[in-house]
């Protein structure tokens, strides 16, 4: 079974936002990078379902700075085989852009099953995995919790508002992982030493059209802290008073 | 001049209320733009609830209705909603993120080749051009962005754009379509245990490690109740890592991202990754035994004490303001 699973490097979800002085973009300085969360879910299916196969290849490709290898090189030493970085100083505000450079590496690839995170917890996007689909004209389900595969045919779980939609699908196809699908494995050290002789293949990215102009990055305004209503149960009356009556909200 | 195409949702044949929403942000663009907001909905048959639509400003309302829409099929419906943007020669595309507006519009945009603005929280035309602004990083920064597809695609984050009535004259019309469903179905939808989902509830009451156990959710549960179905349970990342809590269920970074009216912690301390994920609320409500949690930096109003003594009394409380 062949399997690619596009990865994305992101600052850490501890990491205090600050603005670069460009007002456009975050700064990095002294930011922890790690794989994407949800991306770790796609990696972590895609070696199970190699691993079920009992035979296959499992290729992750990222798009972004060069020190997105770390970020692949974690990937394979969870198990991956090979990585691909499409190599660039600044990932597109575009995920179309994005898309694009990544369907057209894997267009050639005749993997059974391309995996991605349902969403990338930097810029928060949730759209390039079913971009990367329709550009290859691949099916694809999106935010998938639950996944079976019996031979050609897929059957996946996704939570939508108050409920879990059961779909149904034909291989090969593009899947976007959501939590709870499974357990991500924490890379062993014999893992972490073999993934530094894994082949990982470093390409330009060339860019592109892209429809997206960003204008300015802000901090969000600050809340105001506000009132300590009491203490204990005794305080209860009065906060719902000012839920219904000052915040209105009752 | 070109118009503003709504894409509005409907389950079992019903208009889903966010629909209001997307019909209330497609019309500050056809305001700004002076063009009108045409909104499309797809069926297997007549969908209730779309007279409404006029209300809050739809000119027209298109019914696609074909046999294989019964649900949520992918990709005919992007097929029908990129057919549509093409001939009807949009400037703008409006969709909800929510978990069909998500796995919709990419799909849409990947098809007309344009660009995607998701999740959006403020929407302006500034010299003709769509400026969209989302937040990034789950709220710790704000991105505004210029997107400069034609027609420019975004879709809005739920419970931000509060419906305003903008009556006009929402005339209706009916179009069969033939378009196949597509390679990818969706078989059956299961029910899940809160009929309202944590990122579209309009009232939010989340547990974090100070309730103890798993058991002790029972006392939230009670007071989402006490809303009288308005309300939807959440979580904090350590109780849905720790098993106790479903994921769907998790705020924070690596969860929803939640702008309900009201959002009650209870036993939350604050991470960072969390506040991300609410910041935004309308109202926050923390109840903490610890007095220098960071969730009460950005509560509007607090209680400092015992959870297990103040919840069922909030809950009581509340029932009597529901009463």
């Amino acid at each position: 079974m062949k399997i690619a699973v596009c990865i994305k490097r992101v600052p850490d979800s501890a990491t205090r936002v600050r603005i670069a002085p460009d007002g456009l973009s975050l700064d990095e300085a002294g930011v922890k990078f790690i794989l994407n969360p949800y991306d770790e879910f796609a990696v972590e299916e895609a070696l199970r379902r190699k691993e079920q196969a009992g035979a296959g290849e499992v290729t992750v490709l990222a798009l972004g700075p060069a020190a997105a290898q770390e970020t692949i090189r974690t990937a394979l030493a969870m198990g991956a085989d090979r990585g691909v970085l499409l190599q660039t100083d600044r990932v597109p505000a575009d995920g179309l852009a994005v898309a694009r450079a990544l369907a057209a590496e894997l267009t050639d690839g005749g993997f059974d099953l391309i995996f991605c995170g349902k969403i990338a917890i930097d810029d928060s996007n949730h759209q390039v995995g079913p971009m990367v689909a329709e550009l290859l004209g691949l099916p694809c389900v999106t935010a998938v919790s639950r996944l079976e595969i019996a031979g050609s045919a897929g059957t996946a779980e996704r939570e939508v508002e108050g409920g879990l939609e059961v779909v149904e699908f034909p291989l090969p196809a593009v899947i976007t992982a959501d939590k709870g699908l499974n357990e991500p494995r924490l890379p062993a050290l014999k893992g972490i030493m073999a993934a530094k002789k894994k082949p990982l293949e470093v390409k330009p990215f060339q860019g592109g059209v892209t429809g997206i102009d960003v204008v300015r990055m802000t901090l969000p305004p600050e809340r105001q802290a506000g009132k300590i209503v009491g203490e204990g149960a005794a305080a209860v009356p009065e906060l719902v008073r000012l839920l219904r009556e000052e915040a209105k909200v009752l | 001049m070109s118009h503003v195409l709504a894409v509005l949702e409907q389950r079992d044949g019903a208009l889903r209320k966010v629909s209001f929403e997307i019909i209330t942000g497609a019309r500050r663009l056809a305001e700004a733009l002076g063009s009108e907001v045409h909104a499309l909905v797809i069926g297997a048959g007549a969908v209730t609830g779309t007279d409404g639509a006029g209300r809050f400003g739809a000119d027209r309302v298109i019914t696609a209705v074909g046999p294989g829409f019964t649900r949520y099929a992918p990709e005919g419906s992007a097929t029908l909603v990129a057919e549509r943007a093409r001939s009807g020669g949009y400037a703008a595309v409006v969709l909800a993120a929510t978990a069909t507006g998500k796995d919709l519009a990419p799909r849409v945009a990947a098809r007309l080749g344009c660009a995607l603005a998701a999740d959006v929280t403020d929407l302006t035309v500034e010299g003709g051009v769509v400026v969209a602004t989302r937040p990034v990083y789950a709220g710790k920064a704000l991105l505004t962005l210029k997107v400069t597809g034609s027609p420019a695609i975004v879709s809005l984050r739920p419970n931000v754009f509060t419906p305003v009535e903008r009556p006009r004259a929402g005339a209706a019309e009916t179009v069969a379509v033939d378009t196949p469903a597509g390679r990818v179905t969706v078989r059956e939808i299961k029910a899940a245990a809160g009929a309202i989902d944590v990122a579209e509830a309009p009232i939010v009451v989340s547990g974090g490690r100070g309730l103890k156990e798993p058991a002790n959710f029972k006392l939230l549960e009670d007071l989402a109740q006490a809303f009288g179905g308005r309300a939807a349970v959440g979580a904090s990342r350590a109780v849905v890592d720790a098993g106790w809590r479903g994921h769907g269920e998790q705020v924070g970074q690596t969860g929803k991202t939640v702008s309900p009216t009201l959002y009650v912690a209870v036993g939350i301390s604050g991470a960072i990754q969390h506040l991300a994920g609410m910041r935004t609320s309308k109202v926050i409500v923390a109840i903490n035994k610890d007095k220098d949690a960071p969730i009460f930096k950005v509560a509007d109003y607090g209680i400092v004490g015992d959870l297990f003594e103040i919840l069922p009394r909030l809950t009581e409380e509340v029932r009597k303001a529901h009463g």
